[in-house]
């Protein structure tokens, strides 16, 4: 049983390339970690959620940017989710064979990879100069319209990969196929569904672009969808860019929230995936 | 086109294996059957006639179509747009290929259990239940006793009484077979067809379900797929065989097996090719 020393050499070496790529990656996540903690440490402190953004000068927190953020991924998840797993449904299972499923299809990946400054763009012409100011409906929408894409792709797939003879199994039955994707196919993709969801979730968290043009920024208090709306990666943005080391603090700060956020998201999205395995 | 008619035009050779046929009631009369994948031609004008209560075993090479066969009784092909089937097959006096016929109905009528089990992903009770509370309306109590008496017709509920509430994932491959056979028989159909159902099955298994296939064909017509030729001789009272598409001979299941008529069938039969 001998291994040749060339094979044990290259096994090594493999495994010395594919260690340092993995060490490679999540340095930078690391660093990106401890950087903003490290800086945003100062503002770290129970006023990050109870205060508001300060004026140049003054001390004070994040709570309307949070709820500002909050406020519009929950929008944005309540457009895009459904209308994106009625579409994604549609893709793998009514329209599958069809042209205007591969159309849809086609045009979605084009969606998915549009810039997301575009997409602010494109909803700042439509509804901010519509209505004629900027508003949190218009950050959720434009949230949403990035979300879309991503859950119609997602949950296109998700189906895809249940097997065929689980469908075959629910048609012999007699069932119609509304109530075999309902309660079968659904059920079997379920965690890769969701999984989707909350990947489009992390996604639009840190959105900037999108919401620059739509809910703008408001440095007060305001829980109005119907006007300016803070939120996080914009406050980020403005303070980070300003020349006051209280609001680099407070950047940092927001930074590290958003980034640890993202990850949460993403340990779930693992934990879920394992679940659906389980199964 | 009366039965005897259509029986006699299945092949000379089989000509003398008709009669039997005839002395049963025909559950399902396939005639001058053609399927098509795409631009391969799968059937080749079948014509057959599947006796009443009893198990009709189609074995075959891989690619002979015995599959095919099963997969157009119930037009489960019809899921995939580029396959269609031409021909008749009568059930109950109807053509169930005719564009009218409604697919509900059909697969009411005719239970399909696959080769590999294809439990849903939900509970054991849920399984069985699942096409029952599609077809019918009744009380709580009236579905438990129904779903109770489908796993008992599939020899499967003494070992899940207690656990009905369970993800069906759970039990066994065997187990998972006999709750598919359960599945389909609650909706009580009057036909039955096994693609390969036990060739994903350990030996143990495979008895149990081939047992049970013994028992249902009392009330049920079963139709089984089998490229397991012990099991043919087992299991089923008379035996079809198919070669590239075409029905090379239909029998009793004995004659096939000891004195077949067609030298395809022979070769077959005593392994030299498939």
């Amino acid at each position: 049983m001998a291994i040749p020393a060339r094979r044990r050499a290259a096994d090594v070496a493999a495994f010395a390339f594919a260690t340092a790529a993995t060490v490679f990656g999540l340095v930078w996540l690391a660093w990106i970690l401890w950087t903003t903690l490290s800086e945003g440490a100062a503002a770290l402190t129970p006023a990050l959620f109870r205060e508001m953004t300060p004026p140049p000068g003054a001390s004070g927190g994040l709570l309307n940017a949070f709820y500002g953020s909050a406020v519009m991924i929950l929008l944005g998840l309540l457009i895009g989710a459904p209308i994106g797993v009625a579409a994604g449904t549609y893709l793998a299972e009514h329209g599958r064979y069809t042209r205007l499923a591969a159309v849809v299809s086609f045009i979605n990946d084009i969606l998915l990879s549009a810039p997301s400054i575009i997409i602010g763009l494109f909803i700042y012409q439509l509804v901010v100069t519509t209505a004629g100011h900027f508003s949190g409906y218009a950050g959720g929408l434009a949230l949403a319209m990035i979300l879309l894409p991503i859950i119609v792709r997602t949950t296109d797939e998700a189906l895809r990969l249940v097997p065929d003879q689980m469908r075959e199994a629910g048609f012999a039955l007699g069932m119609p196929r509304w109530r075999v994707t309902r309660q079968i196919i659904y059920k079997a993709a379920l965690s890769a569904i969701l999984t989707g969801i909350l990947l489009g979730v992390a996604r639009i968290a840190g959105e900037t672009a999108p919401l620059l043009f739509t809910a703008l920024n408001n440095q007060f208090w305001s829980s109005d969808l119907n006007g300016p709306l803070a939120n996080v990666p914009v406050v980020i943005f403005q303070y980070a860019m300003s020349p006051y080391d209280e609001w680099h603090v407070l950047a940092w700060a927001g930074a590290f929230i958003l980034t640890a956020f993202v990850l949460l998201l993403n340990i779930s999205v693992r934990v879920l995936a394992r679940r659906g395995k389980h199964k | 086109m009366n039965d005897t008619a259509s029986a006699l035009r299945i092949r000379p050779a089989d000509m003398s294996s008709a009669p039997p046929a005839r002395s049963v009631p025909t559950a399902i009369e396939i005639r001058d059957l053609d399927f098509y994948y795409g631009k391969g031609h799968a059937l080749k004008g079948v014509n057959m006639a599947v006796p009443a209560n009893a198990v009709t075993a189609i074995i075959g090479p891989s690619g002979c179509g015995k599959s095919t066969l099963l997969r157009t009784i119930n037009r489960i092909y019809e899921m995939y747009p580029d396959q269609y089937a031409t021909g008749e097959i009568i059930i109950d006096g109807r053509n169930v290929l005719e564009r009218g016929y409604p697919l509900s109905d059909l697969r009411r009528l005719v239970g399909m259990v696959f080769q590999k089990p294809t439990p849903f992903p939900s509970s054991i009770k849920a399984n069985v239940a699942f096409a029952l509370n599609y077809y019918e309306r009744m009380s709580k109590s009236e579905m438990a006793d129904r779903v109770e008496d489908a796993l008992k017709q599939a020899a499967l509920w003494d070992e899940v009484k207690d656990k009905l509430n369970q993800s069906a994932l759970s039990l066994s491959g065997g187990q998972q077979q006999r709750l598919c056979i359960a599945r389909a028989i609650a909706v009580r159909p009057e036909i039955l067809l096994l693609d390969e159902a036990t060739s994903a099955l350990d030996p143990i298994s495979t008895a149990k379900v081939e047992e049970l296939i013994h028992e249902l064909s009392e009330r049920f017509t079963i139709v089984i797929v089998t490229h397991n030729m012990q099991q043919a001789a087992r299991v089923s009272k008379r035996t079809a065989f198919f070669h590239l598409g075409e029905l090379i001979e239909f029998g009793s299941t004995s004659e096939i097996f000891t004195n077949p008529r067609e030298q395809r069938t022979r070769d077959y039969i005593t392994g030299r090719y498939g």
